[in-house]
């Protein structure tokens, strides 16, 4: 434990805004993946296990994208675009078998996807780490000096860039008629049936949404690091408190815990650098203890 | 009063076990092949801990996912009192392996009474959720104390098997009949449980909880009892593996470890008793023929679990019950 080292960077503003930056960085693009998966739980009442494989899909394929076209945003597009394709197929071809299954087989039949997909990406593209796809060059600049703390520029842009999703997906989520009757879904999917709406469509679409958030985030982390095989096992697990910590379901919640996860590990990793996970997951279980609906879910 | 014991199967059980034990023993002289003994051995200490999280899955309903927990506690207690000076100052001598043993399953039945009491008041993936945290929690501490456990690296040094009651577990034979008789006894003893009032009890809580709490059953002690006995055979399993590799993993409390006992559960079948140790054996020998043949494990496994969840539908002792409880039905109408 480095409690001197926490205390001291609590009283250099310096420190406090570096470590601010980077937790809001790690935040906002665990929210981009944790949304997509609280989302499809919400809706599908299905935890989807294989939602870390299909963020590692989104930097592979933006690493393809970019290696034939060299062009940043085509391949953050294409690459999400991508797994929302996979999404689709794998929701249509396998998922919709076990929406009444035993909480066990829906689990397993997420993770064994998650074994294949690790292996397949090894035999298509190699088991080396691929190098990451590198920042666009309008933020190849030198990087910004705030009280004396280095921000990249390009940390700032993932920030924003994550902002504007969460604000687009609000207003998606309550202000259009597709968000309603989502939300309508998740509530009373017999109902809707009653009155005419296909929920079969709405289930795919929510899925393909999910499987797009994952890709992106996918695509925006092959940017700032390497790619390689197992890469989403790790933000599967983060994705898994963020969405217990805000409330199954609650994207606003996801929002909140997202914050919440990426400052702890940025500051835990000054006081407790060994035990940064551990203080998440401590997190975890004191959310599960004293309020297990989440800090944003709703009692059931 | 909670009864455990059922006695009008156990002298059946018990030949049956023996019987088992013997002929266990016998193959090793007939098949002298080190390769088959080892997958023997690891086929009853991975059938111990998939056991174990069946009595919580099968019987209780419960999907806990952070049973390895359980297995790495017994793992680094047997491996940290092995390693540590306490046994020279009192003198364990010959009885430290016993001692270290049962010390395993204590502590790691302490861990669950602590995980358990808090765990058993959520319900389904709540429940899993919490002891995925528990778990996760008990990993991060194993790699943050890198002077005790070795961090990452894992509890390395290695330490001494002394003999004790003519039983020298350095000799592979020793080991060998050692492992399995005591996997092939807490079987025995679990199944008893299982087939108890008490194990009723665990199976009429997970199809109707609210029948026998009306019928004046404290369902929360149940299941808290069912937890601790599921964690500490999971930490007689992780000792035993520990004695194997004269060491301890940190990925044995990491959450994919957990996912094993699962695979197994699924492969063999929940709803047959000895249905995860069924599993255990495809699980390994699925190991040990796809790892000589090719790197990609995880795509073959994938596969197999795949069609087990969509075709098969159930285990496959599951699947064998059944189809043998068809044909006897057949017969009886013709």
């Amino acid at each position: 434990m480095e409690f001197a080292a926490f205390l001291e960077c609590l009283t250099s503003a310096s420190c406090i805004i570096s470590q601010t930056a980077g937790g809001l960085k790690i935040g906002m693009l665990l929210f981009l993946v944790a949304s997509g998966l609280t989302l499809v739980f919400g809706v599908l009442g299905v935890i989807n296990f294989a939602h870390g494989a299909l963020y590692m899909l989104g930097a592979y394929f933006s690493w393809q994208v970019m290696n034939v076209t060299g062009h940043f945003g085509l391949s953050v597009f294409l690459g999400a675009l991508g797994v929302s394709i996979v999404g689709l197929l794998f929701e249509r071809g396998l998922l919709n078998r076990v929406y009444n299954a035993e909480l066990l087989i829906q689990i397993l039949l997420c993770y064994s996807i998650v074994l294949i997909l690790d292996d397949l990406v090894m035999i298509i593209w190699g088991d080396e780490f691929l190098s990451s796809i590198g920042v666009p060059e309008i933020f190849q600049v030198p990087p910004l000096f705030v009280l004396d703390a280095v921000i990249p520029p390009f940390h700032l842009a993932i920030i924003g860039i994550s902002l504007l999703l969460a604000l687009s997906l609000w207003l998606l989520m309550t202000k259009t008629r597709f968000g309603h009757l989502v939300r309508a879904a998740a509530v009373n999917p017999k109902m809707l049936e009653a009155l005419g709406i296909n929920t079969t469509v709405i289930r795919a679409s929510v899925f393909v949404l999910g499987s797009f958030l994952a890709g992106l985030g996918g695509a925006l982390a092959s940017s700032i690091g390497s790619v390689v095989s197992g890469m989403g096992n790790s933000i599967l697990v983060e994705s898994f408190i963020v969405t217990v910590i805000g409330g199954m379901g609650s994207i606003g919640g996801a929002f909140l815990a997202s914050i919440i996860i990426g400052m702890s590990r940025s500051f835990g990793a000054v006081a407790m650098p060994l035990f940064t996970d551990g203080i998440m997951f401590l997190i975890m279980v004191l959310v599960l203890i004293l309020r297990p609906q989440g800090l944003m879910g709703d009692k059931k | 009063m909670i009864a455990f014991f059922k006695k009008d199967t156990f002298f059946r059980d018990a030949c049956l076990a023996l019987f088992s034990w013997i002929s266990l023993v016998i193959i090793f002289f007939v098949i002298p092949d080190p390769g088959i003994h080892d997958i023997i051995q690891k086929v009853f200490i991975l059938g111990l801990f998939a056991l174990s999280l069946n009595i919580l899955i099968g019987y209780l309903g419960l999907i806990a996912f952070g049973h390895a927990a359980f297995f790495a506690a017994g793992a680094y207690t047997l491996g940290l009192f092995l390693q540590s000076d306490f046994i020279k100052i009192y003198n364990f001598g010959a009885f430290s392996i016993p001692v270290a043993i049962i010390l395993s399953i204590c502590v790691s039945a302490i861990l669950a009474t602590f995980i358990g009491s808090i765990c058993i008041r959520l319900k389904d993936i709540y429940f899993s959720f919490l002891t995925l945290a528990f778990q996760m929690v008990l990993y991060s501490i194993i790699l943050a104390l890198v002077d005790i456990t070795g961090g990452d690296q894992g509890l390395m040094g290695g330490f001494s098997k002394p003999p004790f009651l003519g039983i020298d577990l350095s000799k592979p034979f020793d080991f060998y009949a050692f492992t399995i008789f005591i996997s092939i006894f807490v079987i025995l003893m679990l199944r008893q449980i299982i087939e108890s009032p008490f194990g009723y009890g665990l199976r009429m809580i997970r199809d109707n909880a609210e029948r026998p709490a009306a019928l004046g059953f404290n369902n929360q002690n149940h299941k808290l009892i069912a937890f601790i006995i599921a964690g500490s055979i999971a930490g007689l399993a992780g000792s035993l593996q520990a004695l194997l590799d004269v060491g301890a993993y940190p990925e044995w409390a990491f959450w994919a470890k957990s996912a094993e006992p699962l695979f197994m559960i699924l492969l063999g079948g929940m709803n047959t008793f000895l249905g995860p140790l069924m599993g255990a054996l495809i699980f390994e020998i699925l190991n040990d023929f796809v790892t000589a043949n090719t790197k990609y494990y995880g795509l073959v496994l994938g596969l197999v679990i795949l069609s087990f969840v969509l075709g098969l539908k159930q285990g496959l002792l599951d699947w064998i019950v059944m189809k043998f409880k068809e044909s006897k039905n057949n017969n009886a109408q013709n």
